[in-house]
């Protein structure tokens, strides 16, 4: 049903630290690894000219020019915020995308999907991507199999791209609960939504890059200034003349 | 947006067939005979084959039946029935002006107010997106409408058709002026996309990715302005002024044809810039737009 719930138990989501992500990408490849087991992530002319691929997780990188200092880099890794108010979900006539009510995942059901495309229409923040191969849309699934899998290890029990992001950048749980480590994290750092007048309502948090300020003296400043005496300093005179 | 053939012709086809058949629903024409089966053919013939357009456009049409499931929230689906509804409704007007049955005119009524929604539903498609400044205000469907409504009284041939006409270029003149300012409006900017303005102003410093992807081709389409503003002109005089004068003149039938390869024509450029000027805020991390 495309229709949203009216509010979920859970909101399960990603907050991600824009201070401590250095944009490796190992996010990105953990993401395509663990989602193209099975049914797959398909990629077009992979190792040719011209390589496309469907992927559920991008990292941007950004120059932000600051009004009193130096520019700063910050990379930004772009996937589902998995939106309570998710406008993907309602303008799908199928019935195929929806959102759990139990847990606020915003999935596909790509038995269910037409590939009319509407809802990647629908997302600001270009979070679906059409599968070329198999004409089918593909998103984040907050790694839905891994999270609930009792197979897997416990600390294996959270998305890939959690699993595998060596700053610690991203961090997964459970942003309905105000105790929670994510929630806390929100509210120390100061998280925030992206494009929030789009009313999109998202789970996923950002966390705001440190300002850095000016930049510090060089420690070799002082020696620009030298000037030199004695014989070098006869030399420097009569170099000068020349 | 990207202008995807099947999209810009089913939406113009079936415009144009669906306010055809509102008008002749309405009884505007009273035909009979076979000049009732070619009319109401023409009508029935340019709806099927927008939609029929329209499922190219799918990437796995084998569940197109699934659309009519989610007409609660999804326009889409709401599009799927009011065409659906509309077709089978005005089936029994068609047969009846076709073999004189004299069915009360009444279903004809009720048939034509629906297919004059079914362009309305198809309008909201594209009116919903918020994503899509350009797209969503409500001279979207007034656009849409007026579209229809001219189409369907210049091919019935009534005697105010270039009235209709003119009112089409007006509404893309308003269209394009409201539109040209519609993204500045929304207020998005890289920096409301990332959330980077609390730190400064942020540009792209190297592209996510260097070759294509599904976001860049559908969504990240850039017109050239020059070329923008030469459509314009083609598709205001070939979709409003031309169609208006021609039927203007005393040529009957002929006038009538003449007009309507013109609109078309007008539609069809009308159509693609409706698509190809749509910037979606997605651009937005890309570095387009701005």
């Amino acid at each position: 049903m495309t229709a949203l719930p009216q509010s979920t138990e859970k909101r399960l989501g990603l907050v991600i630290d824009l201070d401590t992500c250095v944009g490796c990408q190992a996010c990105v490849t953990a993401c395509k690894g663990w989602n193209d087991a099975g049914i797959g992530l398909s990629d077009q002319d992979p190792y040719g000219a011209n390589p496309s691929g469907t992927f559920l997780n991008r990292v941007h990188s950004y120059q932000v020019a600051i009004p009193d200092g130096p520019a700063q880099v910050v990379t930004f890794p772009r996937s589902c915020l998995h939106c309570d108010n998710a406008p993907c979900v309602t303008v799908c006539p199928t019935g195929a995308s929806y959102k759990r009510a139990e847990d606020g995942i915003v999935l596909v059901n790509e038995d269910a999907c037409i590939g009319c495309g509407l809802c990647a229409w629908a997302c600001p923040y270009g979070a679906r991507e059409m599968d070329a191969a198999q004409g089918v849309m593909k998103k984040c699934t907050l790694c839905v199999d891994r999270i609930y899998n009792e197979t897997l290890p416990e600390e294996d029990r959270e998305p890939a791209c959690v699993r595998t992001c060596p700053t610690n950048a991203r961090h997964f749980g459970d942003l309905a609960d105000p105790d929670s480590a994510v929630s806390r994290l929100v509210a120390e750092r100061g998280g925030y939504d992206l494009m929030p007048d789009m009313g999109t309502r998202p789970t996923n948090k950002y966390l705001p890059p440190r300002r850095k300020g000016p930049g510090a003296a060089s420690p070799l400043e002082p020696l620009l200034d030298v000037q030199a005496s004695g014989i070098a300093g006869w030399l420097d005179r009569m170099l000068g003349k020349l | 947006m990207h202008p995807a053939p099947s999209v810009i012709l089913f939406s113009v086809l079936s415009g144009l067939g669906f306010g055809f058949l509102a008008f002749l629903g309405w009884g505007a024409l009273m035909p009979s005979g076979w000049l009732a089966f070619l009319l109401w053919g023409l009508g029935y013939g340019l709806a099927v084959a927008g939609l029929l357009a329209a499922t190219f456009h799918l990437g796995n049409p084998k569940n197109a039946l699934k659309a009519f499931t989610q007409w609660r929230t999804s326009w889409l689906s709401r599009e799927a029935w009011a065409s659906v509804a509309t077709l089978i409704l005005l089936a029994p007007v068609a047969l009846s002006d076709i073999f004189g049955l004299g069915l009360p005119r009444i279903l004809g009524q009720v048939g034509g107010a629906l297919a004059i929604l079914t362009v309305f539903t198809t309008a909201m498609i594209y009116t919903q997106i918020k994503a899509v400044p350009r797209w969503h205000h409500w001279l979207t469907p007034v656009m849409f409408l007026t579209f229809a409504l001219a189409g369907g009284a210049m091919l019935s041939g009534r005697a105010w058709a270039p009235v209709l006409l003119l009112a089409v270029g007006a509404v893309l003149l308003a269209v394009w002026r409201v539109g040209d300012g519609a993204f500045a409006a929304a207020g998005q900017s890289l920096g409301t996309a990332t959330g980077l303005d609390r730190l400064g102003v942020p540009s792209v410093l190297d592209p996510a990715h260097t070759a294509g992807n599904y976001l860049k081709r559908e969504m990240i389409f850039v017109v050239g302005r020059k070329h923008a503003a030469r459509l314009r002109k083609i598709a205001l005089v070939l979709a409003s002024v031309a169609p208006a004068l021609v039927l203007l003149l005393p040529l009957g039938l002929f006038g009538i044809a003449l007009a309507t390869v013109l609109h078309l024509a007008g539609a069809l450029a009308a159509r693609w810039l409706f698509f190809a000027e749509a910037e979606h805020v997605v651009g937005l991390y890309y570095g387009a737009r701005g």
